[in-house]
């Protein structure tokens, strides 16, 4: 006897829906593994790296802070994803928007105006939209890879920002750091729950999750996206414009990443630094497909994403675990949903021995 | 058993006894059982998806089957893999070659041969064989360079080197102009007077009397009889395929009226190094009128109806006249608003996207019918839409939320042409109409696309099948190497001279002044 994997007639609804949860629990199972193969005590380590971190109000306020980044870049590139338009550069976009953003923070730095926080909404979209606009030109123009070209750039703008930092943007109080000016009060999103850092950012995130629902299952354009990612014949021969669905997913994910890089100035850093981003851009991309590219999937798969970062802080602290558990943990997550996946499309088949194809071959003979 | 009865003379060549194969959704086989000898020539008849090609991949050892037996030469075997079978002594020819277009002759059929046989020698045997059965290919050109009967005896040499006993022939003749089923049925004959068997896939009835000696009929998988085409008539087969009487199309007198699609020397290179040029191509399609273009796929029709859906916009304006507007450069989308409607000979992929929903896929080119306001989808009158459509067109399926995929082909055709048809166009392009349909599916299209015509709608149809064009058509032209000929009156002309024509030879082919001339005369028509 043995298994082989078969084509299911069609793809099953049930395992596309039930498969983020089976990755789920197949990462916190080894995760199990992991701690104990680690010398923790398994249900300890559980305990800080899953429940601790949200045990209180603050936990819980910090678990929506940095499920807000990831939600929002989330629903961004699912709109470009959805049109088989593979933006992995969500991270330096990211960084252009905390560039742009906090550029217009540092040039009104002490003005009091109320216009300062949503101009710097608007650049931060506009930073992350020029840099998706490379790789969507790039691809329009020449036919170059968006998932190398948009990927490439990530580490551009990472140069870019730590340039900035170093030189004309430093601090000139700062003792030397390479960091820019605090940014003022007017340049703070405001905060949520007194108490904690949860700030008007996660609003926003949310905002743009029903916007992204609208966008891809109720518009026109979100259709025309769908049909291009889903049979790029088919979109061709509804007459379809294919290079305007690159550059609207480009664009759109680009101005969500940007805007999520602006909220991160704005919010808990509030100032420029070397590294604006423990990552959000490219977990941003795991959170879109354990969230099947559907706004409410990706709501709740970055609330998990973000419990993974938590947890994975919380081990550091707690159990002496080195800080590439966060990534690890994103890794397995992702590596088991992809596993997972198979399932939607094949079934396992128990091949039965040849001898009882002899024996029905004879009762049909 | 039975079969020690019918056995009794001759060893049979090839037995099969309650050959099942099941599928996830479907039942390909259902207990079929099948007898040939030596050196006859025996047809297997069947719609599409009747279960044909997944009895002869069975045979030849590219399918399993989940329950019955395999006879050779009167012993039980059970085909391992296609080289088993070629071991044998089973060649097969597919509907689709499988060819390395980059490669020559010799070397594609080396590919095919186990070890590695010296290519001079190897060449040497083709040629043999190519003159012995009457199938000239030079062994060193390129794949690519080759038409495609001419692919189709490179398919068949690499068969007969290996001297088979058992040659199977899948849906041969769909490629072939008239002439060359003429001499793929002499290289057949002989191969039969020399103790080859051959099973023959078909659903062309009339070809099937001609060549074959004895007959199996499938229907949903099933032996619904056996029989010897030469005492029936293609009517009475067709009852057996089918299981009713064909309906035939009823065509009134064209009205026609003004030009709609002009063709006025459309040119255009193509991009693919293996596609074909189109060459100074004139056309004009009058509304209440049909015209059907023939000819051998490959011949420039892919690259022909790009340049008229807009896929592949040509670089100037006036070779496309849509409606009166020059259209060349427009996309599909412009050219849509203009009043063209187009049904591709891909179904799947192309004409509707797999992973949907019928509604969905109304809503691909229907949309501009009022289902879009604001931006957003109305997603009741989309499927209203669809509903309606399905029900016109008599579409089998679970409503307008089944997935495209779920359909079978010809209904999937069936919904296809009804989106096209409800969007009350002023001109329709068909290609392919009903490729892959089963016959009562296909009379169905062809009577609406025949009703629309008679609406005043223009209608262009590419197709392949010679029968359906004459069937449907008011005009007919010919594609061949990227040129058109003149288009005739169908009752000016017959199956023989189109056969001439589709390869490239009609009267003054290739003089530009005889196509203008052409264009005026059907103009006053």
């Amino acid at each position: 006897m043995r298994l082989k994997l078969e084509t299911r007639a069609e793809p099953s609804r049930l395992m596309g829906y039930l498969s983020p949860l089976f990755a789920a629990m197949l990462t916190v199972i080894a995760g199990f593994i992991l701690f104990s193969a680690l010398g923790k005590n398994p249900l300890q380590a559980f305990y800080t790296f899953f429940i601790y971190p949200v045990h209180d109000l603050n936990g819980f306020a910090e678990l929506l802070l940095k499920a807000s980044p990831l939600m929002l870049i989330a629903v961004g590139l699912a709109c470009g994803y959805r049109a088989n338009v593979w933006n992995i550069g969500a991270e330096g976009q990211l960084v252009l928007g905390a560039i742009f953003a906090g550029g217009v923070a540092l040039y009104f730095h002490g003005s009091e105006s109320g216009l300062i926080l949503p101009t710097m909404v608007v650049a931060g979209a506009i930073g992350g939209m020029l840099w998706a606009a490379i790789p969507a030109l790039l691809r329009t123009r020449f036919n170059t890879n968006e998932i190398l070209v948009s990927l490439m750039l990530v580490y551009v703008a990472n140069f870019l920002l730590s340039w900035l930092v170093h030189e004309p943007w430093r601090d000139p109080e700062g003792f030397n750091f390479p960091q820019s000016k605090q940014f003022t009060e007017s340049a703070l999103y405001p905060v949520l729950l007194p108490g904690t850092r949860l700030n008007v950012g996660f609003l926003i995130s949310l905002a743009a999750v029903g916007a992204g629902y609208v966008f891809l299952n109720r518009s026109f354009l979100g259709f025309q996206m769908r049909v291009a990612g889903l049979a790029d014949a088919a979109a061709r021969y509804a007459g379809f414009n294919a290079h305007r669905m690159i550059w609207l997913g480009l664009l759109v994910g680009g101005a969500a990443a940007g805007v999520a890089g602006m909220g991160e100035v704005a919010g808990p850093i509030g100032q420029l630094l070397p590294s604006v981003s423990p990552g959000y851009g490219f977990a941003a991309i795991i959170v879109a497909f354990v969230g099947r590219l559907h706004p409410i999937g990706i709501l709740l798969a970055s609330l998990l994403m973000s419990l993974l970062y938590l947890g994975g802080e919380a081990a550091q602290m707690g159990l002496q675990l080195p800080s590439a558990m966060t990534g690890l943990f994103q890794g397995m997550l992702l590596f088991f949903l992809l596993g997972s996946d198979v399932f939607i499309n094949y079934r396992v088949k128990v091949v039965r021995p040849p001898k009882v194809q002899v024996q029905l071959a004879q009762a049909a003979a | 058993m039975s079969s020690e009865t019918t056995a009794s003379a001759v060893i049979p060549r090839i037995e099969l006894r309650g050959i099942t194969k099941v599928y996830p959704a479907v039942v390909a086989n259902k207990n079929v059982s099948l007898t040939a000898l030596p050196g006859e020539i025996h047809a297997v008849l069947g719609e599409n998806g009747a279960g044909k090609s997944t009895l002869m991949k069975i045979i030849y050892g590219v399918v399993k089957p989940d329950a019955g037996e395999v006879r050779w030469e009167g012993k039980r075997v059970i085909v391992a893999n296609p080289a088993h079978a070629r071991e044998l002594g089973i060649g097969m020819v597919f509907q689709h070659f499988s060819l390395f277009e980059t490669l020559t002759v010799v070397e594609n059929v080396a590919l095919g041969l186990p070890g590695k046989p010296e290519l001079g020698e190897l060449g040497r045997r083709i040629t043999e064989v190519s003159e012995r059965y009457g199938l000239p290919v030079d062994p060193r050109r390129l794949v690519h360079s080759l038409s495609v009967g001419e692919r189709q005896r490179v398919e068949i040499i690499r068969c007969l080197l290996v001297n088979p006993k058992l040659l199977i022939m899948d849906e041969p003749t769909s490629v072939l102009t008239p002439q060359a089923v003429r001499k793929l049925f002499e290289t057949l004959r002989q191969l039969s007077a020399e103790g080859c068997t051959i099973l023959y896939i078909s659903h062309k009835l009339d070809e099937i009397q001609e060549l074959c000696t004895n007959a199996t009929v499938l229907r949903g998988g099933e032996v619904t009889g056996h029989c010897d085409p030469r005492q029936e008539t293609p009517k009475s087969m067709a009852r057996m395929m089918i299981g009713k009487d064909l309906p035939h199309p009823q065509h009134g007198a064209a009205k026609t009226g003004e030009p709609r699609l002009v063709l006025a020397g459309l040119n255009r290179e193509s991009p693919d190094p293996f596609g074909t040029d189109l060459k100074d191509m004139h056309l004009s399609v009058h509304s209440g009128e049909i015209v059907g273009i023939a000819g051998v796929s490959g011949n420039g029709q892919q690259e022909l109806l790009a340049a008229i859906s807009g896929e592949e916009p040509v670089s100037e304006k006036h070779p496309v006249i849509l409606c009166g507007a020059e259209a060349g450069r427009m996309s599909p989308a412009a050219r849509r608003e203009l009043g063209l409607c187009f049904v591709p000979e891909e179904r799947l992929g192309r004409g509707a996207v797999p992973r949907m929903s019928l509604a969905d896929n109304a809503l691909l080119t229907a949309h501009r019918r009022g289902f879009v306001t604001a931006g957003l989808i109305k997603f009741s009158a989309i499927a209203a839409f669809a509903a309606s459509c399905i029900e016109a067109f008599n579409v089998k399926c679970g409503g307008p939320q089944s997935e495209a995929k779920s359909l079978s082909g010809g209904n999937l055709q069936k919904f296809i042409v009804g989106r096209e048809i409800m969007q009350k166009p002023k001109v329709l392009v068909v290609a392919q109409p009903t490729w892959g349909v089963d016959v009562g599916a296909a009379a169905f299209i062809r009577q609406k696309i025949i009703d629309l015509r008679n609406e005043g709608v223009a209608i262009l149809v590419l197709s392949e099948e010679l029968d359906e064009l004459f069937e449907v058509s008011d005009r007919l032209a010919v594609i061949a190497k990227g040129r058109l000929s003149p288009a005739k009156p169908i009752k000016e002309t017959n199956v023989e001279e189109i056969g001439v024509w589709m390869s490239g030879m009609w009267p003054d082919a290739g003089d530009p002044a005889h196509f203008a001339q052409e264009g005026e005369h059907a103009a006053q028509a």
